[in-house]
């Protein structure tokens, strides 16, 4: 076969259900997939979001609406399941927010992109956002 | 026009990469500032939070105007972000416009939403 004919390699997006599942996934990579992960969940959620800070802060009457979406609950949601949706979202901001601080210090330090700082920074990462989530999560399921 | 032949030819894409990367970057910075703004009013008021505490934080004008820049700036940000994972994991043309128009009309929406919340406070 001449050069001219043979068919040239096609280059295609991954696909996202097959693909990734197979990667190893190291740290920092893992970081970043959680960052990935943490930001289209909260652009989802968006509209809750948006009723938060609506309800929350418009009068006083939504605020107690705000309030007993917690404890008795809103609609079809018990109150558990409201709190549960919140817990998501907080620990999808503190990921997001810390993984994009490291990012940005990434971004403007050449010492800090090493192999070995990749891997302490994205371990950081992950226990202060993990370690803040459990300790909200505690506080808003009224554990202390 | 500048020189688009040879050595200085562009041969691919529209060129708002840098741009984009950029914005998103700067725009993420400027909203964990806010988050830290938000946060130490938070931890300034004295007793529990109620309502009257959490409304007076977005009282002042200064403090409406810092909040409206700051849910325009997030919105490129998530304009940015979003539309990143479409490009790496919806290849067929169709059903990325689709989810492109989605993205827009559904941050549009919100955007409306939280600006009229923040505004007749």
């Amino acid at each position: 076969m001449s050069e001219l004919t043979r068919k040239r390699p096609e280059y295609r997006n991954i696909h996202a259900f097959k693909d990734l599942p197979s990667y190893r996934w190291p740290m920092a990579a893992l970081v970043s997939g959680m960052h990935r992960i943490s930001g289209l969940l909260m652009f989802l959620l968006l509209p809750l979001i948006v009723w938060l800070f609506d309800t929350s802060v418009s009068s006083e009457i939504s605020h107690e609406v705000f309030q007993s979406a917690f404890s008795a609950g809103i609609g079809f949601a018990p109150g558990w399941f409201v709190k549960l949706v919140v817990l998501v979202l907080i620990w999808s901001y503190l990921h997001h927010l810390l993984a994009g601080l490291r990012f940005l210090l990434l971004d403007v330090n050449h010492k800090a992109v090493s192999k070995e700082f990749g891997k302490s920074s994205a371990i950081a990462t992950l226990v202060v956002s993990i370690g803040l989530t459990l300790i909200l999560g505690a506080k808003l399921f009224g554990l202390y | 026009m500048s020189v688009n032949y040879g050595s200085k030819r562009l041969v691919s894409g529209a060129h708002y990469g840098l741009r984009d990367w950029l914005a998103q970057r700067v725009t993420g910075a400027l909203f964990a500032l806010f988050t830290l703004i938000v946060l130490a009013k938070v931890l300034l008021v004295s007793g529990p939070l109620g309502y009257e505490g959490w409304a007076a934080i977005f009282a002042p004008q200064w403090m409406k105007a810092l909040t409206f820049a700051c849910f325009l700036a997030i919105a490129y940000h998530i304009w940015v972000g979003v539309r990143d994972i479409w490009m790496d994991y919806v290849r067929p043309a169709g059903t990325r416009l689709a989810l492109h128009i989605f993205t827009i009309v559904w941050l549009v929406a919100c955007l409306g939403w939280a600006v009229q919340v923040l505004w007749r406070l």
